[in-house]
């Protein structure tokens, strides 16, 4: 590990005088008796983009899913913002600010691409049921504000013309983007993308990498990200964490993990490979 | 083409929907006050509307929920008996149908909050399996519970009689209309949404931030109170009640109808709950076969076109409209284009 204080973000200088978004401490979860992840310790900065990398099976959905409380943690404490989230579940850690994406995604597919933003823009309308169903003028302001919210947050991967098109039939790619607005509708602080770049090709990968930035830059929030694509990661990340078998094996800005000999150890290892 | 979409504003919708329906409401109840429709041929119109909100309310659980819930008809024997007793007690005036519907609406969703709860916090068949028995729980209790307890209630197997019989077609088919345009104005808001979104699924939901265990209460109460409202306008409409017509296979026979109009189509509910209620009746002799018919038609459906013969098509006829207005339109700039 590369000696860096845990409670400070890694890169952005920016964010010095503010609480990080994200500190994990000593975050752990046991399976049984296989530990999924030990010791987990990380600190994301405000506007900070981080990655989460690591071979297969190491352990990076599982942190997200901690952190999103569909696991619950056996270990270890989760501060958003400085608030401890142990008494949180999914829909609480959403609503305090944390929006993800799924690796084997998780759309709303039956409904159409319109529909699984204003899913994800619920929270930020207020009319109740009654109103809705007397369709009182409130109702039609805030679906008519929601609806020109979802388009615009769609416009951001220009995707606003496949708004009525079922999200089950978009492409894969447009399906990862599509997962990518519905979260950012949440209005989150943070934003988990789990392998944004899976099954995209280098050029789309190369737009998905600009996107992400031009993300952080308009909301102004933090992004953590899991991928195995090696030139997005290096290309974006300001701050890097290397997981194996659980455990956080190195930290850093890309260029001190890309030269690590314990990291490249654990990723070319014996046979040599490229990282998977 | 986008931009040149022509669409018809909300009120002219509004205007167009109440206009027809308040046509048909007339000229039907004209026809059945002339004789000009039999008075056995409107008693199937009124059981066809209150089908309707049987097949519609518990659409909203296995449609538009995912769920499977098997007690539907105990929600509706609790609505009719609730507001069987009460109209009784306050004799028959105009108020005594929207009094009885909305008390047994209210009694029915209460049971269905009673039961929703647990039972929406498990995990797939259980549910069904939780229904089912509350759907027999119920109908066992009606029949015995004046024995046990000494009420003079229920009246168990020997019937409750002389209720007042305040159901008409109007008075139907408005709470038809009611029933209907509420649950799809439910489903077109943020509240439906949520409700769609725990079918497609539900850990996504949660990382959206929707309640779910809240939604699916919600859902199951209101599919809850309207088949406690459909129970009041059966209990006016035959005037005499016993638990033998809320059984298991009542709860079937409306699962069917959802089911076989394609689950999430509430124009699927209403055509397929229209046919499976007129079809029996005027087969009279084919009637007793209606369970094999069901089964068989069901096995017929899920074979050819498992999502139903709607899917989830949901009909609107202002997009109707739009369409044929568009359609002219580019048909005409096709000729155009053909002519230059
Ligand atoms: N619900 C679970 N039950 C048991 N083991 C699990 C569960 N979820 C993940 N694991 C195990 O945790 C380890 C890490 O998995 P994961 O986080 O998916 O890895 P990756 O780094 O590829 O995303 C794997 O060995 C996996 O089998
Ligand atoms: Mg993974």
């Amino acid at each position: 590990m590369s000696g860096r204080d845990l409670r400070t973000p890694i890169i952005p200088e920016r964010d010095k005088d503010k609480t990080p978004v994200l500190e994990c401490v000593g975050l752990g979860i046991d399976f049984g008796g296989l530990t999924a992840v030990d010791d987990f310790n990380m600190t994301i900065g405000r506007t900070e983009i981080a990655g989460l990398i690591g071979p297969n099976g190491a352990g990076k959905t599982t942190v997200f899913n901690l952190l999103t409380k569909v696991y619950k943690p056996t270990r270890g404490e989760i501060l958003l913002e400085g608030k401890n989230t142990a008494n949180m579940n999914t829909i609480q850690v959403n609503k305090a600010g944390i929006a993800r994406t799924f690796q084997n995604i998780r759309l709303f597919k039956e409904l159409t691409v319109l529909d699984n933003v204003l899913i994800g823009l619920h929270n930020e309308m207020k009319y109740d049921l009654l109103s809705a169903v007397t369709r009182l003028p409130w109702y039609w302001k805030e679906e008519k504000i929601a609806r020109r919210r979802a388009l615009e947050l769609l416009s951001i991967f220009c995707m606003e013309d496949l708004a009525e098109q079922k999200a089950g039939s978009l492409p894969y790619g447009a399906q990862r983007r599509l997962e990518i607005v519905r979260a950012l509708a949440t209005n989150p602080s943070l934003l988990l993308l789990d392998e944004p770049a899976a099954g995209m090709n280098p050029s789309e990968t190369g737009e998905l990498m600009e996107n992400i930035r031009k993300i952080r830059d308009t909301f102004k929030i933090a992004v953590l990200l899991i991928e195995h694509d090696m030139s997005l990661v290096m290309g974006i990340c300001e701050g890097i964490v290397v997981l194996n078998y659980g455990k956080i094996i190195a930290k850093g800005d890309p260029n001190e993990v890309r030269n690590d000999p314990v990291v490249i150890e654990a990723y070319l290892g014996k046979k040599g490979d490229i990282p998977c | 083409m986008k931009k040149n979409y022509k669409q018809i504003p909300m009120p002219v919708r509004y205007a167009i929907n109440i206009l027809l329906l308040i046509v048909f409401l007339v000229v039907v109840n004209g026809l059945i006050e002339s004789k000009t429709i039999s008075f056995s041929d409107s008693k199937i119109i009124m059981l066809i509307g209150i089908n309707i909100i049987l097949a519609v309310s518990l659409n909203i659980g296995t449609g538009y929920l995912g769920q499977l819930p098997l007690g539907h008809a105990g929600f509706m024997a609790v609505g009719a008996y609730a507001s069987a007793i009460l109209m009784r007690n306050i004799g028959a005036s105009w108020l005594t149908i929207p009094i009885g519907m909305i008390f047994g609406g209210l009694v029915a969703a209460l049971f269905g909050l009673i039961i929703g709860i647990p039972a929406l916090r498990l995990k797939g068949d259980y549910l069904a399996i939780i229904t089912l028995g509350f759907g027999e729980i119920i109908r066992v209790v009606l029949l015995n519970i004046d024995d046990v307890l000494g009420f003079k209630l229920t009246y168990g197997a020997a019937s409750l009689k002389n209720i007042p019989k305040t159901t008409t077609f109007l008075n139907t088919f408005v709470v038809v209309i009611i029933t209907c345009f509420v649950i799809h104005t439910m489903m077109k808001s943020r509240h439906g949404r949520a409700i769609l979104s725990i079918r497609e699924n539900e850990i996504a939901a949660e990382s959206c931030g929707i309640k779910t265990t809240y939604y699916k209460t919600l859902g199951f109460v209101v599919s809850a109170f309207f088949a406690g409202v459909a129970g009041s306008l059966y209990a006016g409409y035959l005037g005499i009640l016993s638990p033998g017509s809320f059984g298991f296979m009542k709860s079937i026979e409306i699962l069917v109808m959802v089911v076989l109009g394609g689950m999430g189509s509430m124009i699927g509910s209403v055509a397929s709950a229209t046919v499976l209620t007129a079809l029996p009746e005027m087969l009279r002799t084919f009637a007793s076969y209606r369970i094999v018919a069901y089964s068989l038609l069901l096995i017929i459906v899920m074979i050819f076109k498992p999502s139903g013969l709607m899917g989830t098509y949901d009909f609107s006829l202002s997009h109707l409209l739009e369409k044929l207005l568009n359609s002219k339109r580019s048909i005409g700039k096709k000729s155009e284009k053909g002519g230059r």
